[in-house]
Parts: structure tokens; sequence; C-alpha cells
């Protein structure tokens, strides 16, 4: 299955929650969809497609926050980035960690450097700066003009 | 009541590439449960990043790790290059992947060697290092630098492999075959070697991707996935050659995965500067202007395994954003499977066995009594405590069942 039926397969199935696909050169595709629908469609791809987790990376912009959940198929070598944007005010999206472990690590350093809450994270403690840095001071947040 | 005692590992040592503390919580000898803390020497590469030119962030993230310090350059270079659709030249191809070929070998040979010295085989560990320097001396050659080679570049690399360096690179690589033989044939049949490994620290397939591990450490429990073969970059598809897998998901399956893939990166190598010899020496470099605003992913086979890097350019000078995964990121966590249930002397080769960078092993600060705070071992007393269940194992004549 090539990059473009993948992703036609996953718009069709969640119609209502995905907003905007760009298909890239290459094997890579990023899709945005709704943040209530992160969940969903990532237990779709990891559990029904075998797609797995690389990493998420989040950006401050002045659209709010964003993230991009970045899933890998390893039987083709494609990415596929799922792009959620949160609240600029008070970011929260569900956590995939229930799901597997790989996104623990890299929700709680989100959390950390950016304020964003993973809401049922397992333990959304301090991952880099552990006892050493103020609690509502998140140093990759930006000041927009 | 049984006394449960606290072992901390780590957390600093100017040597390691990730400073962070395990705290290993233990009954008797058997390991319970397992914390970490890391961020201890956070150096902020990723907003860094963001402050520094395209040709600068390559010096940049050479830096994030000094074994493998040319897979986080690779991941940059294909995340800028997708940006800007820029397709390199096949010399650049070849030169590339023998760079990081090389690099492959250097680093696993340290690895073997390390897991020798902490199994208490220390002869191992001084001939696996014995074999890792002539591959020093030819990034010496190459490159100019032992470390950090400072080779790549958006569109190309910085320097060239000259036609006369060429007989240096195969005469190496054809005593390197003999060399894997002997340290492979030593390592494989050796029943304390088994004793030691086989069993131990097993990762199943479910584990690995539950927490999304990668390279050797995934390859041995059957997760065949390899950067290299699936989404293929440099000169990787142009040449023949295997991923290697096993399925017992221990120690010794790492350790076996591991051997064989120097094997592999020889056989690269060697058609690599075959390739190299048949074209016109000079054409590296293509000339590059600027980078359009985009988004673009970078991914390479680094020893430990896939290095990712996410890149946003806004069309100026400087990454927007700039987002990196290390392998060891996902590989650490799963000590969380590998070490619980195992004695404190097997957890030091558990630990070990994902290649976290070996140094971390040797943050083995003091064992401590969890109600009176009393130190009981030091660091060098639990590596002999290790070293001396070998020595055991070897009087013994023991063999894995």
């Amino acid at each position: 299955m090539d990059t473009e039926a993948a992703i036609n397969k996953l718009t069709e199935k969640f119609s209502g929650d995905t907003v905007k696909v760009v298909l890239q050169k290459g094997r890579r595709a990023i899709v945005t969809v709704r943040p209530t629908a992160i969940s969903a469609i990532s237990e779709y791809l990891y559990k029904t497609e075998g797609y797995r987790f690389i990493i998420a990376s989040a950006l401050h912009t002045r659209r709010g926050f964003e993230i991009y959940y970045h899933f890998s198929f390893d039987a083709d070598g494609s990415i596929l980035s799922l792009h959620v944007i949160l609240d600029g005010e008070k970011p929260h999206i569900e956590s995939l960690s229930n799901m597997f472990g790989a996104s623990n690590w890299i929700e709680r350093e989100m959390h950390e450097l950016f304020g964003i809450d993973f809401l049922n994270h397992p333990n959304q403690e301090k991952l880099l700066s552990e006892g050493n840095w103020a609690d509502d001071v998140y140093p990759y947040r930006k000041e927009f003009k | 009541m049984s006394r449960k005692t606290l072992i901390p590992i780590g957390p600093y040592h100017p040597l390691q590439e990730e400073p962070e503390l395990f705290k290993l919580y233990c009954d008797g000898e058997i390991v319970t449960d397992i914390k970490w803390e890391t961020g201890y020497n956070h150096r902020g590469i990723e907003k860094l990043s963001e402050s520094k030119s395209y040709d600068q962030v390559f010096f940049l993230v050479e830096r994030i790790c000094g074994i493998c310090s040319t897979s986080h350059p690779f991941a940059f270079a294909n995340a800028v290059e997708e940006i800007a659709g820029i397709e390199i030249t096949d010399r650049t191809k070849y030169i590339r992947s023998i760079i990081g070929e090389l690099e492959r070998i250097h680093s696993h040979l340290l690895w073997v060697g390390l897991a020798g010295h902490f199994l208490g085989y220390n002869t191992v560990f001084m001939w696996a290092w014995k074999y890792r320097e002539p591959v020093l001396d030819l990034f010496e050659m190459i490159t100019g630098n032992r470390n950090s080679y400072a080779m790549f570049k958006v569109g190309g690399v910085r320097r060239d492999i000259e036609n006369s360096n060429i007989p240096a690179i195969r005469k190496e690589m054809s005593v390197m075959r003999k060399k894997l033989d002997l340290l492979t044939g030593a390592v494989m049949d050796d029943p304390v070697i088994h004793a030691r490994t086989k069993g131990v620290g097993i990762l199943t397939r479910q584990d690995i991707l539950d927490y999304g591990a990668v390279g050797p450490t995934a390859r041995a429990s059957g997760v065949d996935i390899d950067v290299r073969r699936d989404d293929p970059y440099a000169a990787y598809p142009l040449v023949n050659w295997k991923v290697i897998t096993a399925r017992a998901g221990d120690v010794f399956a790492k350790l076996e995965v591991r051997l064989l893939e120097m094997y592999e990166s020889v056989s690269i190598i060697e058609q690599c500067i075959d390739a190299l010899e048949k074209m016109k020496e000079g054409d590296i470099a293509l000339k590059i202007n600027e980078i359009p605003a985009g988004i673009g992913t970078g991914r390479a086979e680094a020893p430990r395994g896939e290095v990712f890097h996410f890149v946003v350019s806004d069309g100026s000078n400087s990454p927007a954003r700039h987002k990196i995964r290390a392998p060891s990121y996902t590989n650490i966590a799963t000590f969380k499977k590998s070490c619980i249930g195992q004695t404190i002397a097997d957890a030091t080769i558990s630990l070990a066995a994902v290649d976290p960078c070996y140094c971390c092993t040797e943050r083995m600060a003091a064992v401590y009594d969890n109600s009176s705070g009393k130190k009981i071992l030091n660091a060098n007393e639990l590596i002999e405590l290790s070293m001396k269940r070998t020595a055991e194992l070897r009087k013994s004549g023991a063999r894995h069942e």
C-alpha cells in the first residue's frame, strides 16, 4: 500500500476528524486532525495498521501550540505525522501513554518545556529539570509581538 | 519484612552521552523496580539550533554524541535536503555511507569490548579496542579527525575520499574481516559468555513495539526494522547487504546482532570504495543558495538505532524548530522490562545491552541501605560482583541449559 492509499483509508475512516492532508514528496504525509480525535486515530494506526510511534514534536507558533505525532510505517518506510493545533492559553490533549510506553517520556518533556497538559498521563512529572526549575516557567515558549 | 535496598546508578560522568540516574530497588539480590531521572546535562540543543545557521547546525548536532557523531548530521542533512528538494550526487552518497558504516564498526567494537569488560573478560575488551583503533586511524586519514568528523553539509560532504586513500581502506577492510572472525569465534563459542548472557535481560517483541525501541535492541527481539533498508537514503539502496536479526531478545542476541552487523558494514564499505574508484574525483557538493520554507523529516540508522530529525523552516537562514530524537531515548525506557526480576550482577549487563552509551554503567556509584542510608558497596565492588559471577561459572564449567 503506498502512502497515498494509506492516507485515503485514514481520511475515509475519520472523515469528520481530519482537517487537512499534505502529501509531501517521497514517503511523507502530514494529516491535520482535531485534537479530540488523537487517541482514536493513534489507536487505529498503532493497533490496526501496525504503525510505530517515533516521537512527537511540539511547536509554539502564532496559531497556538502545535504537536506533530510522527508515526513510521516500516513496511514501506513512510512517515505519517498527525498534526494537532491546541489552544494558546491552556493547551491540553489526551495522553497516548496508556496505549504505548513510547510516548511517555516525550509527553513529560512537552509538558515541561511548553506547558502542554496531557490528560490521564500515568506520571506527568518533569523529565529534564527535576527539582531545579520553576513550575510555571516554560523555556521553549515564545513571545509574539 | 524483607529489607529492600536502593542502588543508584549515576547520575554524572563527564564521558557519558546521556547522564541520568537509575535507581534500582532491590529485594535481596533481585531487582524489583527501576526508576530514573534524566536531564542532568540538558544542553538545550534543540533551542540552540534555532539560533544557528544551517551550516552551523551540522557542527552542533555532531556534538550530541561522541561515539556516533556522524549519525545526527546524517539525519539532519536528510531532513534539510527533503525541504529543499535536493538530490545529492552519487559520489556524495557513497562517501556518506562509508563514513556511516566505519562509524558503525568502531561503535560496535567499542560495545563488544565493554561488554567483555563488564562480564569479566578483559581479554575481549583489550582485543576489541585494539581492532577499533585502525578504524579511527582511517577516519583521521579521510576526514582529518578521529571523532566529530565534520564531513557533512547541505547538499554534499566537505572532503572527498581521494583515490590515493582507497588502498588503505581496502586493506583495512580485508584485515577487519579476519579480526571479526577471530572475535566472533571467541565470543560466540564461549560457554561462560553463553551462561552469562543467554536468557538474561529478555525483551519480547511486544516490549519493543510498546516502547518503540529501535536498532540492534529491536532487531535482537525479531523486530525487523532498519531505516537504511526501509526508508533508503545515501548509497544503501545502491549496494548489496542484509539486515541482521535474532529472535531471543536476550543479551546474547544483541551481541550476535552487533557482531554480524559489522560484517555487513565491511561489505558495504568495500562496495562503496569500488564504486568510488570508477568515478571522477571532486564531485562532492552542490551549490545551495537558500533553504525554502517547509517541513522536513530525516532519518538515519545510527549504530544504536534510528535517529530522527524534524526540521521546520520558515525560509530564513536558521531552522524555526528542530526536534531531535536519538535512539537511546526510546531504548533506555526498555530497562523497565529488561531489568526487573534480574539479579544485581545481571542488571549490569542488561543495562549495558541496549548500548545506552557504555559509560552509563560506569556510573555505578554505590549501594545504600534504604533505611539507614549506610553505604554498603562501591562502584568497583559492583563490577567485581559481576566479574566474580563469571569467574565462578568458569570454574564450575557451567553451560547454558
